[in-house]
């Protein structure tokens, strides 16, 4: 197998790039990428449109290599990616949209985030004035005798985000589900540029609120990486701290929301006890129920006392006392089970090719996780398991997050046993150049990926976030397949997609 | 399962007592629900939660209203799953241009007498994301605002302490907007 930056070639920026390679490339290679794609020799982890360019983050999982490719589009176009390997779809459409950058060949050219209702078009790129006023959709056809559809949202029934879904059924069983989404995107990457980094640290913040503290931690990272920043160990700590409480708070709300989509309300009565005391206990500690804007570029803000220390201490012990009990009563509620296994089965081929992150990857069978496999600090020190399992139904997604909710408890004790003192952040300066870091974090739904250019004053030029979501919307899709329309919300609420972090 | 039930019989609740109105709030609702009484609703209130355009924390405290320790449905608030059904609107982000149509279609779609109810920082003037081309603002340039509950997000008891406000000036006899 070629080595993934040997096979990049091309010509490195002018300005640094860290803490992985960034290359331009031609237009031959860019579309050579997209066979090495297509065979799964490496993995997509992002596609982003800049001014008069597009990149392309590849992921080598097995080597822990990260790599991004540049193509140049003075024509305001490039290769399409999604051609040849269709993951890329949603992300060249979203480039269209944003930039007005075309992909040549693309199998689906219809806009994706751009509903027609802005006033603008391209705001990212070439800007022109739009008319605002909504434009009409056309959704792929499913044809055959006795099909109907069922068109759901954007506003759903229970208190969730907006999206709509279009369902083709033959009575009861779906042949196609059809995800239109950008109903919440806020145009976040254009507000980011040009901002001061405290400013877009806030926005990065508020990309995905279940995911407040890894998509900072993301950002975060990204600052420190370009401008070349060694943040404090104690940092990095609490930084983890946080984001395992983050894990750990997630992981009980949906686990309980599953089973209650199951119609098995007891789950989500007692796990939701569980969530609550997470966040009061975070709010304790940290100061805010969900830690927004505790982690931020140069460490954290504030520090973390003896009693926030203590009480952290004991919450674990609540949850390790009570949550086995509720294992056990998933596992031995058959009706439960009933409604779990076996249905929306997503395929371990499809979970590798559209390289699906967090529980849903793993529930699959692909075994992947940046906190192992691209350990950053400081989980190249502590001990943990990557829970793996292979059916792919909701029950294995759920088991996953059971299994993680475990590992993160072991790693919040090994935290609080070993947590360096010391000093919780440095000031950072400007570099009086331009500069631009990458970085990959795993949140509780998946690796995120933070990319961005900081201009000479400091401030943000360019930075563009990539929810995991990106990589299993699409599979919702392929997953809910030969189901029954009634099952819908279980499997949705089992890969628990952000909406908001995939619209920005 | 039965065990587990069994012992919850025999533990106290966890549910915590009811936090007192808001002061500031009640007095904006004195002022946005009037005085004239058209229409009594008794102490129940059902609320249809829209999002329409949020970062998604605000729904994570909404959410939280219904845990053991809120139980927000003892206030006689419920939730429900269709604007046909509810009396108050409970909107949070700030709206999209993609979702400003869904959202004045989903107050159309609410029997008058309605109230709504902007959560978050976002729904009072568009928060951090105002002035973005994909952004119209805070909720009251798409559809009357009654109440604001401010936060980012607003904790799920200044949530409670809002509505507790807003089904007490119902109550004795203010009317919607
Ligand atoms: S107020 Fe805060 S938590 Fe609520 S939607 Fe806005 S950014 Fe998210």
């Amino acid at each position: 197998m070629p080595d993934m930056i040997e096979a990049l070639g091309g010509a490195a920026p002018v300005c640094s790039h860290l803490p992985w390679p960034r290359r331009i490339v031609d237009a031959e290679t860019w579309s050579e990428l997209a066979g090495h794609l297509a065979e799964g020799r490496w993995t997509l982890a992002g596609l982003w449109g800049d001014i008069g360019a597009v990149h392309m983050a590849l992921l080598d999982a097995r080597q822990g290599e990260l790599a991004v490719a540049t193509l140049e589009c003075p024509a305001g176009q490039f290769p399409s990616i999604a051609r040849h390997h269709a993951p890329a779809q949603r992300l060249e459409r979203t480039v269209s949209d944003l930039f007005g950058l075309k992909a040549v060949d693309a199998p689906d050219d219809r806009n994706w985030l751009d509903h027609g209702r802005w006033l603008v078009r391209h705001p990212l790129g070439a800007c022109s004035t739009a008319a605002g006023d909504g434009e009409p959709y056309a959704f792929l056809a499913a044809e055959g005798e006795g099909l109907h559809q069922i068109a759901v949202g954007p506003v759903h029934a229970g208190i969730i985000e907006p999206g709509h879904f279009r369902f083709t059924a033959n009575g009861e069983t779906i042949v196609r589900l059809e995800e239109r989404l950008g109903y919440v995107h806020k145009g976040i990457e254009s507000l980011m540029a040009g901002a001061p980094l405290e400013r877009t640290a806030r926005l990065a913040a508020r990309t995905s609120g279940d995911s407040t503290v890894a998509y900072s931690i993301a950002y975060a990272r990204a600052v420190e990486a370009a401008l070349g920043l060694e943040i404090p160990a104690r940092a990095h700590w609490l930084r983890a701290l946080m984001a395992e409480l983050e894990r750990v708070a997630n992981h009980l709300g949906d686990i309980g929301a599953v089973c209650n989509d199951a119609a098995f309300a007891l789950m989500h009565a007692h796990t939701g006890v569980l969530r609550e005391r997470v966040l009061r206990q975070s709010n304790a500690s940290f100061g805010h129920r969900l830690m927004m804007d505790k982690v931020i570029p140069g460490g954290v803000a504030g520090d973390l006392d003896r009693p926030g220390i203590d009480g952290i201490r004991s919450l674990v012990a609540t949850i390790r006392e009570t949550f086995p009990r509720l294992i056990a009563l998933y596992d031995n509620t058959a009706s439960l089970q009933d409604r779990t296994v076996g249905t929306g089965t997503l395929t371990h081929a499809l979970a590798l090719q559209y390289g699906c992150g967090g529980y849903a990857g793993r529930a699959s069978g692909r075994s992947f996780d940046v906190r192992r496999d691209f350990a950053y600090p400081p989980y190249d020190t502590l001990q943990f398991d990557v829970p793996l399992f292979q059916e792919g139904d909701v029950n294995a997604r759920l088991w996953v997050r059971i299994r993680e909710v475990e590992q993160s408890l072991g790693l919040i004790d090994q935290i609080l046993d070993g947590i360096p003192s010391g000093e919780t952040s440095v000031a950072v300066a400007r570099a009086g150049e331009p500069r631009e870091g990458v970085a990959l974090v795993e949140g509780f739904r998946g690796d995120i990926l933070c990319w961005l250019r900081l201009d000479p004053a400091g401030d943000v030029e360019r930075c563009h976030l990539r929810d995991p979501s990106w990589f299993q919307w699409p599979l919702l899709e392929a997953t809910i397949e030969g189901n029954i329309v009634a099952d819908f919300p279980l499997c949705n609420k089992s890969f628990n997609c952000s909406y908001s972090g995939h619209d920005l | 399962m039965r065990k587990l039930l069994f012992e919850n019989l025999f533990k106290s609740p966890l549910t915590e007592v009811r936090p007192a109105s808001d002061l500031s709030m009640l007095a904006e609702l004195a002022s946005s629900l009037g005085l004239v009484a058209r229409q009594k609703l008794g102490r129940s209130l059902s609320i249809r939660e829209i999002d329409a355009g949020s970062c998604n924390g605000c729904e994570l405290e909404i959410h939280a209203l219904g845990n053991a320790f809120y139980d927000i449905e003892r206030f006689g608030l419920r939730f429900v799953a269709s604007p046909r059904h509810a009396d108050v609107l409970l909107v949070t982000g700030p709206v999209t241009r993609n979702m400003r149509e869904a959202l004045e279609r989903t107050y159309n779609a609410t029997p008058a007498p309605k109230w709504v109810v902007a959560v978050g920082d976002c729904a009072s003037d568009g928060g951090c994301f105002a002035g973005s081309y994909a952004v119209v603002g805070g909720v009251s340039e798409v559809v009357p605002v009654d109440l604001h509950i401010g936060g980012c997000p607003p904790s799920p008891e200044v949530l409670l302490k809002g509505l507790i406000a807003l089904i007490e000036q119902t109550a004795n006899g203010g009317h919607s907007t």
